[in-house]
């Protein structure tokens, strides 16, 4: 355990020495400030800040943790020859990332929305699932990222991969989607749709935003599982533990490989 | 025998003095009188019946004598689930102070806990109402005023259960000040003219908020409806005036903050319209104005059917609707103008406070939403971002002329 | 001190090591030659664990392992080429190492000193010339006083000076009782030290024995020589 708060502890000290994350928290605040001084309007900062979660977390967190574990490959190779177990140093790594990146995630967004906040009267339980959103995107892609980065010795190719699996959970697989349900529309979908939402982190973390800010419409969809699903407590809880799955499985098969690795 | 005959002429005289000048009776179970029903055939009009505090069964009470019915610390009539309670058949009849409670309910008789049949001039006042079938119902009754009552029931299925207050063949009726809840509707009007509802409070019934049919040139003002499963529904009525109403939390796969059906010439101003599935839905409205109201937190702001024409919307506050507006149809004949929309994102470079950017309203996402209710899931997804972009740029479905070529820049107060 | 029992790797279709049985001795300096590619570097690997063995044992002190890691307190590793996070300096990556190994308190920062190290302690990694960097290693593979050196090419990229003071340090040590096991491809004077060889040719063990042993057999007159032509693929 003790090994683990090390590696941890100086990792996070040397992804904050680096520009990068500095420049990540600085590009969260710009847009976010910007947005915010452009209208007092909550609703138009929160559908924006929401596009961010949806686009820019994903990306940056998968471009971040490719590159940040192939960079550290010697780093590894150094570690390993001390008596540390492979699953504390890989568990170090991606705690050691995926923290600071989500506290500027939180730090760059949350600063300009306390500075605002009278524009927010009633949007804390909207502001909150957002910011949790965006919290469980950046552990998530962080981990896909490292399992890309451990199964692909290759960098391109690691890389490569890593931005098709961002296209394709922040856009394609909605278009996926919307085009199996218009095929499909002469058939019963509700439940279909709704596990296709759960597949995908992405849509689950917009699902938490729109549970809450567009939640009269979705209520306006007839059908009692969706109602059901949607009104009550139950869509919150399914949509948290399919995101806790989404960022324990990832890692999980991570450790595994990590464990069985040569280096 | 003389002093026989001053007692008779005692007694005629304090008879015929009843009878020139009103006079006060209590009931009650330490009073002389007591019950109703012995009080009803004692009185007569003009008299005031003070009714104490304590617990009355009555059922079928019929009132033919104008008298004021005024209870003490709120005693209880109760129907005991039987039958209705009491029946007014006289004008100038006024009802306050007493707790009506648990009418029967019924398939076939509209079981009332007041029912006003054929009269006018009565005041129904400070009363309250619990758990009875029907709570107050007026037919063919004129200038009557109904307020600050209390008109609440707990029923569960709407085919089951009666109308808070319910209007049939009226004019001139005042409702002011009410609450009622847990009814199948929680205001009724069916052929219902000149007549003034405002400052109630209506919610959580069954089926409608307000509901009213064929009752022309009615105003409501300052009325607040709220989580009606169905919301408020109003058909076949013209020249309606529904002023500074809030419409709010009426969700559900049928629920309308209001649900406008062959309305025309009716002026909808200074509403709001918070968090409701649907904010206003127009189906074979004509020539109304729809102005200076708020629709904010809408999943649909407005649904605009296409048979309805030449209806104004202007001047309203479109605030964080999910959908702004959405219709069946890709021709449009109403007016959009002056709205501020919060989904604009045109620019106001001439700083006249007018975009310069036409602002279209209904996205092609909803249009998709409307044929394929599943498709809802993907709501605010990148993919369907894009999607409605390309649309606004080549308009290929949506309705071109359902436009707001003059949005305004900012909140309308 | 290490023993392996039928090691064998597979990288793909390449064998990389083929059932190698290797003891290597406590107290001895270990040599393992060998051409380029010949298995040098993955055979101190699974020693290390940064490998995993396809098939067959390893013994460390009598281990065996076999996903434990604590018997890497005995090991000092000075890899062929190392890399640091870039933005931590050198001071804080041996107070790294130090806070991982914090059960080892008795350091041996010697060859800071000798290898004049301190005058980069506050510089930061990717400020360093590759032989700095080195020697970096060099300090690290030493810092915990193991009883087991294990030195992948440890003269390439030291200066002559630098170089010599390593292996003024190796003898020390030796003479202290440590095993020490070093590898390299291109022969240095750092051979002169060695006692035992192992000679590895396409992931098999070649030759194995005492160096007097090997001169004798190729029958050539010193250890430079006799390699040099065991490289040329003369059977013993």
């Amino acid at each position: 355990m003790n090994a683990l708060k090390f590696i941890i502890k100086y990792q996070i000290h040397d992804t904050l020495r680096s520009k990068w994350l500095i420049i990540y928290t600085l590009f969260f605040a710009a847009i976010s400030y910007g947005l915010l001084s452009f209208t007092n309007e909550s609703s138009k900062v929160i559908l924006s800040l929401l596009n961010i979660n949806m686009i820019i977390i994903p990306l940056a967190s998968l471009v971040f943790g490719t590159i940040y574990l192939y960079n550290n490959s010697d780093y590894i190779i150094l570690i390993l020859s001390q008596p540390i177990n492979r699953k504390t140093l890989y568990l170090g790594m991606y705690l050691g990332l995926s923290f600071p990146m989500a506290l500027s995630f939180l730090i760059g967004t949350g600063l300009p929305v306390l500075l605002f906040i009278r524009n927010f009267k009633e949007a804390g339980p909207v502001l909150f699932n957002l910011f949790l959103g965006g919290v469980f995107e950046t552990f998530i892609f962080v981990s896909i990222s490292f399992l890309i980065a451990t199964l692909n010795e290759n960098k391109m190719k690691g890389l490569g991969l890593s931005i098709f699996l961002w296209m394709f959970f922040s856009a394609l697989y909605d278009g996926l989607i919307l085009i199996t349900l218009q095929i499909f529309r002469d058939y019963p979908l509700e439940i279909p749709s709704l596990v296709f939402t759960i597949l995908n982190p992405v849509d689950l973390s917009r699902l938490l935003v729109i549970l809450k800010f567009d939640i009269s419409a979705l209520m306006g969809y007839t059908g009692a599982v969706f109602t059901q699903f949607l009104g009550g407590g139950v869509g919150f809880a399914v949509s948290i533990l399919s995101l806790l799955l989404w960022s324990t499985l990832p890692l999980m098969f991570g450790l595994r490989s990590f464990s069985k690795k040569d280096f | 025998m003389l002093k026989i005959r001053i007692n008779f002429l005692l007694l005629l005289i304090i008879t015929v003095y009843h009878s020139s000048f009103p006079k006060t009776l209590l009931v009650g179970k330490n009073e002389t009188i007591k019950t109703l029903r012995q009080a009803f055939e004692i009185c007569e009009n003009g008299d005031i019946l003070k009714i104490m505090k304590g617990s009355y069964l009555e059922n079928n009470l019929i009132l033919t004598k104008q008298i004021s019915l005024l209870g003490i610390d709120f005693p209880i009539i109760s129907g005991n689930k039987k039958e209705k309670i009491l029946t007014v058949k006289a004008n100038n009849v006024v009802i306050s102070g007493i707790h009506f409670m648990d009418t029967g309910a019924s398939f076939v008789k509209d079981n009332a806990a007041i029912k006003l049949d054929s009269v006018s001039n009565c005041l129904v006042e400070n009363n309250k109402f619990t758990n009875n079938f029907f709570g107050i119902y007026l037919a063919k009754s004129w200038n009557c005023t109904l307020r600050n009552n209390k008109v609440i029931s707990s029923q569960k299925k709407q085919t089951y259960s009666g109308n808070g207050i319910h209007l049939w063949y009226c004019r001139d009726i005042t409702i002011e000040g009410n609450t009622v809840q847990g009814h199948r509707d929680g205001i009724y009007l069916e052929f219902v003219r000149r007549s003034l509802i405002t400052h109630n409070t209506v919610s959580k019934n069954l089926r409608y908020g307000l509901h009213f049919m064929f009752s022309d040139s009615c105003k409501y003002i300052f009325n607040r409806f709220e989580q009606n499963s169905a919301g408020v529904a109003v058909m076949f009525t013209h020249h309606v005036q529904m002023l500074h109403n809030i419409f709010i939390n009426n969700w559900g796969d049928a629920s309308y903050g209001l649900l406008l059906k062959e309305i025309t010439d009716g002026e909808i101003y200074n509403n709001k319209f918070i968090r409701n599935t649907c904010g206003i839905y127009l189906e074979g409205c004509n020539r109304n104005s729809i102005e200076y109201n708020i629709f904010e937190s809408n999943g649909w702001a407005i649904r605009l059917m296409a048979n309805s024409m030449e209806n104004i919307f202007a001047k309203n506050n479109f605030l964080g609707n999910s959908f702004e507006v959405t219709t069946n149809s890709t021709r449009n004949y109403n007016t959009f103008r002056n709205n501020y929309w919060s989904d604009y994102q045109g620019y106001d470079l001439n700083r006249d406070g007018i975009g310069e950017v036409p602002h279209h309203p209904v996205k092609l996402f909803s249009l998709l939403v409307e044929k394929n209710r599943p498709t809802l899931l993907l709501m605010r997804s990148f993919f369907v971002e894009l999607l409605n972009t390309a649309e606004k740029i080549f308009p290929v479905i949506t309705p071109e002329t359902l436009v707001d070529n003059y949005p305004e820049m900012s909140f309308i107060r | 001190m290490i023993k392996t029992e039928k090691l064998y790797k597979k990288y793909g279709t390449l064998e990389a090591l083929k059932s190698l049985n290797i003891e290597i001795k406590s107290n001895r300096l270990t040599y393992i030659v060998g051409p380029n590619g010949s298995g040098k570097t993955t055979f101190i690997k699974t020693i290390l664990g940064l490998v995993k063995p396809t098939s067959g044992n390893l013994f460390v002190d009598g281990v065996k392992l076999n996903g434990t890691y604590l018997y890497r307190e005995k090991i000092g590793y000075m890899p062929q080429i190392a890399s640091f996070p870039e933005n931590l300096s050198v001071k804080e990556v041996l107070n790294l190492l130090k806070e991982i190994r914090s059960e080892n308190v008795n350091y041996d920062e010697e060859l800071i000193r000798l290898l004049k190290l301190e005058k980069e302690y506050e510089k930061r990694i990717k400020n360093l010339s590759g032989g700095t960097k080195q020697k970096l290693n060099a300090v690290i593979a030493f810092l915990f006083d193991p009883p087991v050196l294990i030195l992948d090419e440890p003269s390439a990229g030291l200066d002559p000076v630098s170089s010599s003071i390593l292996k003024d340090k190796i003898l020390r040590e030796k003479k202290a009782g440590k095993t020490i096991l070093f590898t390299s491809h291109i022969l240095s004077e750092l051979e002169e030290l060695a006692e035992e060889i192992i000679f590895l040719l396409e992931g098999s063990v070649c030759f194995s024995g005492g160096k007097d042993e090997l001169i004798l057999l190729t029958g050539e007159r010193n250890l430079e020589r006799a390699i040099a032509n065991l490289m040329m693929g003369q059977k013993i």
